[in-house]
């Protein structure tokens, strides 16, 4: 029972960072109708400025901060200088021109870092296992994201629902044309939303980098499970991006946890454990296909344009 | 426009003419050069390099030429590349392969053309046994071999039970199975993640942590050693289950993985202070000629395949024609390895010592590899019987 809580919780923590990288993406998706496969960068870059800004600062919260306010600048620039002459164009090109990008951030990550990656130590206060319930440990850093993403999910929530701002964000994902012609400037509006989602991307790939390393391409595997999760959630919607990336950490991490148990009742030792990482890992896409057949739009759809 | 086309036809005719044969020998190197293991890639690239300076880039009297390719750890990309450079640049010998299933992929063409690979990491199970060939060599190891040494490092510790975690693919599931070959305690899990693109493992840390097995055994090459580590620590097990290692620590590896890797054991057929001069002289030029860098295990073999590879075209003055002369060169190991002195079993795989290593700060304070004690001696994979070749 309380493996289950703790297999629970690692799935909670990875769903709850996916939500971090699809809801910068589905926003900006949704809302400017643009494809940005570039998203995985920015989440790399927010990894390489964290693992920077800590060493120069010797502060691990300041460093973060940092590191968060220069990926933000980093999306409004990139969105200032390439991605705005891309939105009228058709879809392919702008998944040519993103892909591009992907190149140009790798390779100018391996010009100013070097090939070799770089490790992003924690502080220690960190690095201690927490006691949640009785007889449960948790890693403490891991708690951390939780309790993080947690919040940046209720902040998003109040500032889209509860603000000018959100009002102005959820008429522009139902109709751009309209709140244009109404006076909103529509290319600031557009340029913010992409910092947002720079910034989330950036927030997601910096938490993460403690526990991977940081390194070249660091954001292309975990973009693919982005797109499936905004695809399940909804395009456009932050609310279906939340619960599709909690169903797909979930999915994952218990599939792992419990698969291969489960397989070895019925096949040969030997067998399960090759089967079963191929199989857990098959989840994820099974549960899109079946969206996709059962719900094309989503589970929790945006409002209808 | 029509002369720039007959132009760009004659360019593209006169490139393609092949080499005369004879007149240079031709290697081909296919490794990981792009990617997050591009590292590694790099690394046996430097000491290939390195080893070619030593030898005057020439052997037998003939200019050498390398032809780098990157199978940027895909099984399909590996072949192809295999494929290229035996059929459309006709190498004499084609090197290298980090990877246990890129290396499975590739082998076919190689053995079929009759050229001769000389896998300086990869070290498949399958090659050791039924798919050993006369044109190919090791000069790393079988896969089992390693882990089995640590499998008996940790019967000597008396280790009741031990967790074991891998990715799975080829290599994964040799290492595994060698650890559980030799070690007497109780295995009581074994999981396998998906390789190479899960790098999280927190599920399989908890398991682990559950299942009260009294120690953890892993195989992570790469960069994926460095987070298997940060998790670990993360976890609080440093200090609780004790954890051991094949591959999973090395000198690319350890300035990310830091305090994390002091006092986790490995083992390792090459360590970098191994008292050989052979391998004096092949860390400290390595560590001038590239600095900042230091060889690690990778490296250590593919310096030794340019040496393999020099005693063959010594042998029989540059004639690459001379396939039977060159093999049987091959086989008698006739060249200063920096491993120190070993032998060729029937199919052609090492039949080498095992060290102990342990993580310490060297003289610059920096951490560095160190061996600790011999854990076998002259070992031979136990897949040779299986191999048709004879000695």
């Amino acid at each position: 029972m309380l493996v289950l809580v703790e297999q629970s919780l690692n799935g909670l923590q990875f769903g709850l960072l996916l939500f971090l990288l699809a809801a910068g993406l589905t926003l900006v998706f949704g809302i400017m109708d643009f494809v940005n496969l570039a998203h995985g960068s920015l989440y790399m870059m927010g990894a390489y400025f964290a693992a920077t800004f800590v060493a120069w600062t010797n502060s691990f919260v300041l460093g973060i901060l940092l590191a968060l306010g220069a990926t933000l600048l980093l999306g409004i620039a990139l969105e200032f200088i390439a991605l705005r002459h891309l939105y009228g164009r058709d879809h392919l090109d702008q998944v040519l021109a993103t892909f591009g990008l992907i190149l140009f951030f790798n390779d100018a990550v391996r010009l100013i870092w070097g090939p070799a990656g770089l490790s992003l130590p924690l502080p220690a206060w960190l690095t201690v296992p927490v006691q949640i319930v009785p007889g449960v440990f948790y890693p403490a850093y891991r708690l951390s994201i939780i309790v993080v993403a947690l919040a940046v999910a209720a902040l998003l929530y109040i500032v889209v629902m509860r603000t000018r701002i959100g009002m102005l964000i959820r008429a522009g994902a139902s109709n751009r044309e309209m709140i244009g012609a109404l006076g909103i400037n529509i290319k600031l509006l557009f340029t913010l939303v992409f910092g947002l989602g720079a910034a989330l991307a950036g927030l997601a790939g910096l938490m993460q980098a403690p526990i991977l390393t940081v390194q070249i391409g660091m954001g292309e595997n975990i973009l693919i499970l982005a797109f499936v999760i905004i695809v399940i959630g909804g395009i456009g919607s932050i609310r279906g991006a939340f619960m599709a990336a909690i169903f797909v950490g979930m999915i994952d991490t218990l599939g792992r946890a419990f698969l291969p148990d489960l397989l070895r009742t019925v096949l040969s030792s030997a067998a399960a454990s090759t089967a079963a990482p191929a199989l857990s890992s098959m989840l994820i896409y099974l549960l899109m296909a079946i969206v996709l057949v059962v719900r094309p739009e989503g589970l929790f759809p945006a409002a209808k344009r | 426009m029509k002369k720039a086309f007959w132009l760009a036809g004659a360019t593209i005719l006169a490139l393609a003419q092949p080499a005369l044969a004879g007149d240079t020998i031709k290697i081909g190197f296919v490794s990981t050069f792009s990617g997050p293991t591009a590292v590694i890639g790099n690394d046996m690239r430097n000491s290939f390099e390195l080893a070619l300076d030593h030898l005057g880039r020439k052997m037998g009297g003939k200019p050498v030429e390398v032809l780098y390719e990157d199978d940027g750890q895909k099984p399909d990309v590996g072949k192809q590349k295999t494929e290229k450079l035996i059929q459309s640049d006709k190498v004499d010998f084609i090197v290298g392969y980090i990877w246990s299933n890129v290396l499975l992929a590739s082998l076919k063409t190689a053995v079929d053309s009759k050229t001769f690979l000389i896998t300086s990491n990869a070290g498949p199970s399958q090659l050791a046994g039924e798919l050993c060939s006369p044109y190919v060599f090791s000069t790393s190891w079988q896969n089992d071999q390693t882990p089995q040494a640590v499998g008996t490092y940790m019967n000597q510790k008396g280790v009741k039970s031990v967790f074991l975690i891998g990715p799975n693919y080829a290599a994964g599931k040799d290492m595994l199975a060698g650890v559980k070959s030799t070690f007497k305690g109780q295995v009581v899990g074994e999981e396998y993640t998906v390789w190479p693109s899960q790098l999280d493992f927190s599920a399989e840390l908890t398991k682990a942590k559950n299942s009260k097995a009294e120690s953890i055994f892993v195989f992570y090459p790469g960069a994926a050693g460095v987070q298997f580590l940060n998790q670990y620590a993360q976890a609080g097990l440093k200090g609780q289950i004790p954890l051991y290692t094949a591959f999973t620590i090395d000198e690319l590896s350890l300035p990310l993985q830091k305090e994390n890797a002091i006092g986790v054991p490995g083992a390792q057929q090459w360590v970098n202070d191994l008292p050989f001069p052979e391998n004096k002289k092949f860390v400290e030029d390595y560590r001038k000629k590239y600095t900042g860098l230091r060889p690690t295990f990778y490296g250590a073999q593919s310096y030794d395949a340019a040496n393999l590879i020099n005693s063959a075209v010594v042998a029989v003055k540059g004639d690459t024609s001379k396939k039977d002369e060159m093999k049987a060169e091959m086989e008698k190991a006739n060249f200063k390895s920096v491993r120190g002195p070993f032998k060729y079993g029937n199919n052609h795989i090492p039949i080498q010592n095992f060290y102990l290593q342990d993580v310490v700060k060297d003289a610059d304070g920096q951490l560095s590899l160190k061996t600790v004690a011999t854990i076998v001696k002259d070992d031979q994979d136990r897949f040779h019987d299986k191999c048709p070749m004879k000695k």
